[in-house]
């Protein structure tokens, strides 16, 4: 009803290290929560990273440390939701860090607007891709599409969140148990539509996506 | 354990950022809660030093369970025997982390100190999971009267079964605690059935394929409330519909009479309001349609409040004309006006929308000719009056006894009833006993 006027910055920020999205993160936190920034979401890639979030089971990391080094592929324990996922090239990965106050103060409802968002984006590419009742996540019937996992820090300013495979070699995705989940398999905008997409207009209408879903 | 959002029941504990005898700053964070796919920073409700950590890391617990104790003062009183203390009785002192201030709605917002001037809405919040409230609420039991064997003197859900399964429980909702009592010596019983969690309480609306040109947006609250109390609605009574048809010349003979009078005074009086003043008079005399089966018990009400729905386009609310059958016509048409535009401004107060006994839809006002509503949760009936409008009708004259076609104002009534407590034959004689008071309508109502 009375929501407050809400603006929407976007940092377009190319590839960035998994090390620097976090301090970068941390610093936009506080700065959101001082509200000397607007509501902001940054659009990026990781080079080759699995993360651990706070329910992971190191079980679903099915590679030992040697073999990840060799590989290339980083491993990080981070303060957000969800099990273990992996980052990489053809991934595009969004870090809102918005406040949720006053309007939006539920956890669910914000992990369901995220999912929102990821559906709209399959959607404008023709994509069918839909929630599961069995868990967080937008999922075809290939296998999970978007992934999420989020934190909400002191004073309800969220970090962390959304992944959507749009050209991901989806074989990384076979160093792990993605989110815990054995049977699910992984999939991509590419894999779906078979045939080449443009980063640059999925992120578009990511952004595009996310003032519709969060009335921005 | 704080409310982190409408639909979310318990977190778990990840981790304590303080430990016991740190001191912390009112906001600054002191442990993180996982729930889903969120990690979530709880700050602390107040300064002081954290003198008692209750949840464990890893553990997973209800919205409200008390997590850990702030003592403002500064004074490290440690309280070994927490499990035996009830809250009330504590040392002054200690901030209990629960809900707070900065993560709930302003209604929520209750650092508790343990005052013993505490209020009994405080009492039964601190001192109770939502599954308690729930149970305590559908079987009109105050919280106050339970022992708790919980942690502080909680309430736990063992406990209410317990306790209504010794003496305590009356089975009655909780504005007619005093009133209720079994009809005919037969004892009531209740007990909490697991059906009610399993089937009746939760909604799962099965999802759909998205095509290429399709929208797809997220249900409102209102929207996602009204589909769930539909199904659930439909889940629980077995729906019957009876219909009649009735005449307005009398009522529109009062109108035109009335209308001077009525302009003077201020007063609204819509056709609705005359269906609302004789639905409460005749309800009166049967109360298995201003009744609820709850259990294997039915609750006859004991006061007529009448749901009245509003369209709010988009959206629907049904705010309450409270004993409905204590106003008068001008008071009853008043009164709906009143709720009507309070809803469409979403300036209800919440026991405006509560507490209906019987409700009356009007799909008519927008042209349908009849509607077939479904019975809101909790009430055992819903009329539904169709479009009010000049029908031909064959009319004995009074005066010569022949049968002549005329021109009536007229309406079909739908009746939608709860099958299990009331009867066809039921809802037909109430059905005809509206008919009547609405062609005969009393010039003095």
């Amino acid at each position: 009803m009375n929501s407050p006027h809400r603006s929407l910055a976007v940092r377009e920020l190319g590839t960035i290290e998994y090390s620097e999205a976090l301090e970068l993160q941390a610093h936009l936190i506080r700065e959101r929560r001082e509200a000397t920034i607007p509501d902001t979401i940054l659009l990026l890639e990781h080079p080759h990273v699995i993360t651990l979030g706070s329910s992971s089971d190191y079980a679903h990391v099915l590679l030992d440390a040697g073999e990840l080094e060799k590989r290339g592929i980083a491993l990080f324990e981070v303060g957000r939701g969800g099990d273990v996922t992996y980052h990489g090239p053809g991934q595009l990965v969004v870090y809102p860090i918005m406040d949720l106050k006053p309007d939006r103060k539920d956890l669910h409802r914000y992990l369901r607007d995220l999912e929102s968002v990821l559906i709209k984006v399959a959607c404008s590419f023709g994509v069918q891709a839909n929630r599961d009742p069995s868990g967080t996540g937008v999922f075809t019937e290939l296998g999970k599409l978007g992934a999420i996992g989020v934190r909400v820090s002191s004073g309800w300013i969220t970090s962390h969140g959304i992944a959507l495979n749009v050209s991901t070699k989806l074989d990384f995705f076979k160093t792990i148990v993605p989110c815990g989940i054995r049977d699910c398999g992984v999939t991509s905008l590419e894999r779906e539509l078979q045939a080449p997409v443009c980063m640059a207009e999925v992120k578009e209408c990511m952004v595009e996506s996310f003032k519709q879903v969060f009335s921005l | 354990m704080p409310q982190m959002g409408e639909s979310i029941a318990e977190g778990t504990v990840s981790k304590w950022l303080k430990q016991v005898g740190d001191t912390v700053e009112r906001d600054e964070p002191i442990l993180e809660i996982s729930t889903d796919k969120v990690d979530a920073e709880i700050p602390a409700p107040s300064a002081g030093i954290l003198v008692e950590v209750v949840v464990e890391e890893g553990e997973t617990v209800e919205v409200g369970t008390v997590l850990a104790l702030i003592d403002p003062e500064g004074i490290a009183l440690v309280d070994t025997t927490p499990d035996k203390t009830l809250e009330p009785d504590l040392p002054s002192g200690p901030k209990k982390i629960t809900e707070l201030p900065d993560l709930v709605e302003p209604s929520l917002v209750t650092t508790q100190t343990s005052d013993v001037s505490q209020s009994a809405e405080e009492r039964l919040r601190t001192r109770s999971t939502p599954v308690v409230r729930k149970i305590a609420a559908e079987h009109g039991i105050d919280l106050a009267n339970i022992v708790g064997s919980g942690h502080a003197g909680r309430v736990t859900k063992q406990d209410i079964v317990a306790f209504m399964g010794s003496s305590g429980a009356t089975g009655a909702d909780p504005p007619t605690i005093s009133a209720a009592r079994a009809r005919d010596g037969v004892p009531i019983q209740s007990e909490p059935s697991s059906l009610w969690d399993s089937f009746y309480k939760e909604v799962q609306h099965p999802e759909y394929p998205v095509r290429p040109a399709d929208q797809v947006e997220g249900m409102d609250k209102m929207r996602r409330l009204t589909a769930e109390h539909m199904v659930v609605a439909k889940r629980i009574a077995p729906h019957v519909h009876s219909f009649i048809e009735i005449d307005f010349s009398i009522i529109d003979r009062i109108r035109t009479l009335s209308r001077s009078r009525w302009e003077a005074q201020n007063a609204r009086v819509s056709y609705t309001a005359f269906v609302a003043w004789a639905v409460s008079r005749v309800l009166r005399d049967f109360p298995m349609v201003n009744s609820v089966v709850s259990g294997n018990n039915v609750i006859y009400r004991g006061n007529v409040n009448l749901g009245m729905a509003v369209d709010l386009d988009p959206g629907l609310i049904v705010p309450v004309v409270h004993d409905a059958d204590h106003l008068g016509l001008i008071g009853i048409g008043n009164k709906i006006v009143d709720l009507a535009s309070r809803a469409r401004a979403r300036k209800l107060m919440p026991d405006e929308i509560q507490g209906a006994t019987f409700t009356i839809t009007n799909p008519g006002v927008l042209g349908t000719v009849v509607g077939l509503p479904v019975i809101p949760k909790g009430t055992s009936a819903i009329l539904g009056i169709g479009s009010i409008e000049k029908r031909v009708a064959v009319v004995t004259d009074q005066q010569t006894e022949t049968d002549v076609v005329a021109i009536r104002k007229r309406a079909l009534f739908s009746l939608g009833y709860d099958h299990r407590i009331v009867d066809g034959a039921d809802a037909a004689r109430f059905l005809s006993a509206l008919k009547e008071m609405l062609e005969s309508f009393p010039e003095d109502a």
